[in-house]
C-alpha cells in the first residue's frame, strides 16, 4: 500500500510544483459565474454521478437530492473508512479509471490530494465566496493557495465529554484547565484503580489537536516548501503535561474505536474524552447503555481564562480532477454542504461546519435526552468559534500519521519520552517529504 | 533379603512391558506430547468458543459481561434475524456473492488444476521442465503481492468493480495445479492408461471414465484449498470492488466493523460477531463433510508401494 502511494506521490509532487503555478493563473481568469451556470445546465440535463463516502448521513442527502432532481442518479458507495478509501482513490486516480465524481476526504488528508493536483479547484463555481458560510477552522482546512479544494461537511471543534455519574460518585470537579485535568485523573484513578479519566495509546489526531490548542504550529507549508518543527513552545506545553499523564499511568491503555473502548465508555471505566463535537452522535448511537451519564463541558485550557480550542477530525467533500461530471458533481456537493442537505445531516446527528446552523437558536438550544437534557450544542458551537487559527497539515499527512505509532507511540510502551518520540516522528516525516520531492526543513 | 526382592520387583515390570508392547497401532504415550496437543487444541478452539458465546449477546451485553462466558441475555436468534435483515438484508446479498465467487472461482480453479495437473503428469511434451519451473515459482509468489498489478491490468480492461475482477484471478491456483500434478503421477498408473488406450478408448473417455475416479481424493483436497482461499479472500476484492453490492462477506463484515470508527456511525459489534459466525459455518460444514476424502488425499503418495 505504502509503496503504491509513494510512487504516485513522487511523480505528482514534482508535477504539482509546475501545475500549482498554472492553476494560480487560470483561476483568476475564469469568470466565477460561468461554471456555476454550467452546473445549472447539467442539473437540468440530468445524468449520473458516483459519490465515495462513508458518512452515513449522506444516504438521506443523496435520496433527497434524487427526489428533487428526478433525472439524476447518485451512486453512493462506501469504499471504506478513511485510509482504505484514500488508497482506493489514489489507485483509481493512478489507473485513470473508476474515479468517483465526489469523494469524502478528511481535513488532514486534503493537502495530500490537493498538492498532487488530484482535486478540482472549486473557485470557478464561486466556492471562494463561501468564506463566511463556514466556521474558520473547517474553512482554513479546505482552501489553500487561493484554491478551494473541497467544502466541509462536518467539523470537530473539541470539547470535554465526561461521565457525570462517575464524576459525581467520586466528587471530581469538572476540570477547566489541563493542570486540573491531570489532577482529576489522579483523583479518579486513586479512588478506583480500574477507572481512568481517559484512554490513549498514541493517536496522531489527538496529539496534533492538543498541540494546535496549545499554540504550537509544527507544520508550515508553502507550496512544496515544508517545515516540520516539534520543538516550539506549544508542543513543549503539550508534552510536559501529557508526559505526566503517561508517567503516572493515568491513561487507560485502550485504543480508541476498539470494542474495549466502547466498553469503557459504557461502564464508566473511561470517564472522559477530549474529542471532536461529532462524538455527540457516536455516544448516542453506539453507547446507548450509558444514556443519562454523559455531559459536555468546554475543552480544558492550557492557561485559565484563555479562549482557544482546536479541531479534531472533520470531513469534506471534494471533486476529483479526473471526474467527467464535475458540473453535476458540484450541484450535489453544493446541495450537501451549503444547501438543504445540511439540515438533513444535522437532523441525523452530524455536527455542522456552517455558521448559519451553528448560530441557529433552535440548534443551540436543543436539549438532548442522552445528555440528561443538556443543551450540548451550545458548548460545542462555542468551541467552533474559538478554534485557533493558522493550523496546517502536511501535504503527506496520511503517511506521517501512519508512522505515528512506530515513533511517538513508543512513548506509550517503552521508556522513550514524548519529546523523543516527536523528534523521531519529525525526522522520519522530513526524510519522507524530501524523498517525495518536497523541500522539507526541520 | 535383598537378592530375593530384586527379581520379584523386576518380574512384574518385565511383564507389563511385554503386555504394553508399543507398536504402530499402540504408540508409547508421551505426557509431554499430550499436553502440547491439548494446548494447541485449546488454542485453536478458544476463538471459536468465544465467537459462539458472544454471538448470543446483545450489543450492550458485549460491553458489560465477561468475554468467555454467557451474558444476561440470550439473543442469538435475535442477532441472526437482525444480521440477515440489517440494511435491507445486505448480508444475504454478500453471502450470495461469496457463494458465486466460490462456485465459479474455486470450482473453476479446481477444474483447471485437474486438467493441467493430469496433462503434466501423464503426457510428455517439449518444455515440460520449463512449465514445472514456472509453476513452482508461481507457488512461491503470494497472491497479495500480485493484487495491485492485477488491479492495474484489470482497470485497463475495464473489468474492475465487476464480479469478474474477483472470479478471474481466483481461477489460477498454482498450488492446486502442483498438487494435482504430483497426485495424478502417483494415483493413475500409466499401465492402466495404456490398457484403456489398447481397448480403444479415446483420450477424453480415458480421462473421464478411468482417470477421474482415481483422482477423486486429490480433487477434493484441491477443492477444499481453493474453496477456503476464495471464501476468505479479502485483499483482492478489497482493491477490485467499490460497489458494496458486489462485496463478499469478508469485505462486508469489515465495512460493518468500520462503522464503529466513523463519526456518526453506529457500532454494531453484535452483528459483526454473529455475521462472522454465520460466515464460518459453511466452511466448517464443508470440512466435516469432505474430511474423509481430504485425509486420504493428503496421505497419498507418501508411501511408495
Amino acid at each position: 500500500m505504502t509503496v503504491r502511494s509513494r510512487r504516485v506521490l513522487r511523480g505528482t509532487a514534482v508535477a504539482g510544483v509546475l501545475a500549482l503555478g498554472l492553476a494560480a493563473c487560470s483561476s483568476g481568469e475564469t469568470g466565477s459565474g460561468e461554471a456555476a451556470q454550467d452546473a445549472e445546465a447539467a442539473l437540468e440535463e440530468g445524468g449520473e454521478i458516483t459519490v465515495w463516502a462513508w458518512d452515513p448521513t449522506l444516504e438521506s442527502v443523496a435520496a433527497d437530492f434524487e427526489a428533487e432532481n428526478p433525472n439524476i442518479t447518485v451512486n453512493l458507495e462506501n469504499v471504506g473508512t478513511g485510509n482504505d478509501q484514500y488508497t482506493a482513490l489514489q489507485n483509481a486516480i493512478a489507473a485513470g479509471d473508476g474515479v468517483p465524481d465526489v469523494a469524502q476526504i478528511e481535513f488532514y488528508a486534503l493537502p495530500q490530494f490537493a498538492i498532487s493536483e488530484a482535486l478540482a479547484d472549486l473557485t470557478p463555481y464561486g466556492a471562494d465566496q463561501l468564506e463566511g458560510t463556514f466556521t474558520p477552522g473547517p474553512w482554513g482546512a479546505v482552501q489553500q493557495e487561493g484554491a478551494v479544494n473541497a467544502l466541509p461537511t462536518d467539523s470537530g471543534p473539541m470539547a470535554l465529554f465526561y461521565n457525570a455519574r462517575v464524576f459525581d460518585e467520586h466528587g471530581i470537579e469538572v476540570p477547566t484547565t489541563w493542570d486540573e485535568y491531570v489532577e482529576a485523573a489522579r483523583q479518579l484513578h486513586e479512588a478506583d484503580p480500574d477507572a481512568y479519566l481517559t484512554n490513549d495509546v498514541g493517536d496522531a489526531g489527538f496529539t496534533t489537536s492538543l498541540i494546535w490548542q496549545a499554540g504550537g504550529r509544527p507544520y508550515q507549508v508553502d507550496g512544496t516548501d515544508v517545515t516540520v518543527d516539534f520543538t516550539d513552545a506549544g508542543t513543549q506545553q503539550f508534552t510536559s503535561t501529557w508526559q505526566t499523564m503517561l508517567d503516572e499511568e493515568l491513561v487507560a491503555p485502550v485504543g480508541s474505536w476498539s470494542d474495549e473502548w466502547y466498553q469503557g465508555l459504557s461502564d464508566g471505566s473511561i470517564a472522559s474524552l477530549v474529542i471532536g463535537a461529532w462524538m455527540r452522535g457516536n455516544l448516542e448511537s453506539s453507547v446507548p447503555g450509558a444514556s443519562g451519564d454523559w455531559a459536555v463541558a468546554p475543552m480544558p485550557r492550557w492557561e485559565s481564562g484563555q479562549d482557544v480550542t482546536a479541531e479534531n477530525g472533520g470531513s469534506s467533500l471534494a471533486i476529483p480532477a479526473a471526474s467527467e461530471n464535475a458540473d453535476l458533481a458540484w450541484a450535489f456537493l453544493e446541495y450537501a454542504t451549503v444547501g438543504d442537505g445540511v439540515a438533513t445531516r444535522v437532523a441525523e446527528g452530524a455536527f455542522p461546519a456552517t455558521v448559519a446552523e451553528l448560530e441557529d437558536p433552535a440548534f443551540r438550544e436543543q436539549e438532548f435526552e442522552y445528555f440528561g437534557g443538556q443543551a450540548v450544542n451550545e458548548v460545542l458551537a462555542e468551541s467552533a468559534a474559538q478554534v485557533g487559527e493558522g493550523w496546517q497539515y502536511l501535504p503527506f499527512q496520511v503517511y506521517a500519521n501512519s508512522i505515528f505509532n512506530d515513533t511517538v507511540g513508543q512513548a506509550y510502551v517503552s521508556g522513550t519520552t514524548l519529546t523523543e518520540g516527536l523528534a523521531t516522528w519529525q525526522e522520519q516525516s522530513v526524510a519522507y517529504g524530501n524523498d517525495q520531492g518536497f523541500t522539507v526543513d526541520q | 533379603m535383598s537378592t530375593a526382592t530384586i527379581p520379584s520387583v523386576r518380574g512384574p515390570r518385565l511383564k507389563t512391558r511385554t503386555v504394553n508392547k508399543h507398536s504402530v497401532d499402540r504408540p508409547r504415550r508421551s505426557p509431554l506430547l499430550t499436553v502440547l496437543t491439548a494446548v494447541v487444541l485449546v488454542y485453536s478452539l478458544v476463538p471459536l468458543v468465544w465467537l459462539l458465546i458472544n454471538s448470543t449477546k446483545t450489543q450492550q451485553d458485549l460491553f458489560t459481561s465477561f468475554g468467555l462466558w454467557f451474558g444476561d441475555s440470550f439473543a442469538l436468534w435475535d442477532n441472526i434475524t437482525t444480521t440477515l435483515t440489517y440494511a435491507d438484508g445486505v448480508f444475504v446479498r454478500w453471502l450470495g456473492n461469496t457463494v458465486l465467487y466460490v462456485v465459479l472461482g474455486a470450482g473453476g480453479a479446481t477444474f483447471l488444476a485437474i486438467l493441467g495437473g493430469y496433462a503434466l503428469a501423464k503426457f510428455d511434451f517439449p518444455g515440460k521442465r520449463a512449465v514445472f519451473a514456472v509453476v513452482i515459482g508461481a507457488v512461491a509468489v503470494p497472491g497479495t503481492a500480485l493484487a495491485v498489478p492485477t488491479f492495474l491490468m484489470f482497470s485497463q480492461l475495464g473489468l474492475t468493480n465487476t464480479p469478474w475482477a474477483v472470479i478471474i484471478p481466483s481461477l489460477i491456483s498454482p498450488f492446486g495445479l502442483y498438487l494435482m500434478w504430483t497426485f495424478a503421477a502417483e494415483a493413475v498408473p500409466t499401465e492402466l492408461l495404456e490398457a484403456a488406450r489398447i481397448d480403444g478408448a479415446g483420450e477424453f473417455r480415458t480421462f473421464f471414465r478411468v482417470s477421474l475416479p482415481l483422482l477423486a481424493p486429490g480433487i477434493v483436497t484441491v477443492l477444499l484449498f481453493t474453496m477456503v482461499a476464495t471464501w476468505n479472500n479479502y485483499f483482492l476484492p478489497l482493491i477490485m470492488l467499490r460497489d458494496s453490492s458486489w462485496y463478499p462477506l469478508t469485505l462486508g463484515l469489515n465495512a460493518w466493523n468500520a462503522q464503529a470508527a466513523t463519526a456518526g456511525g453506529e457500532a454494531i459489534f453484535h452483528l459483526v460477531i454473529t455475521g462472522s459466525l454465520l460466515t464460518i459455518l459453511p466452511l466448517v460444514a464443508a470440512f466435516l463433510l469432505l474430511q474423509r476424502y481430504w485425509q486420504s488425499g493428503l496421505a497419498a503418495g507418501s508411501v511408495k508401494e
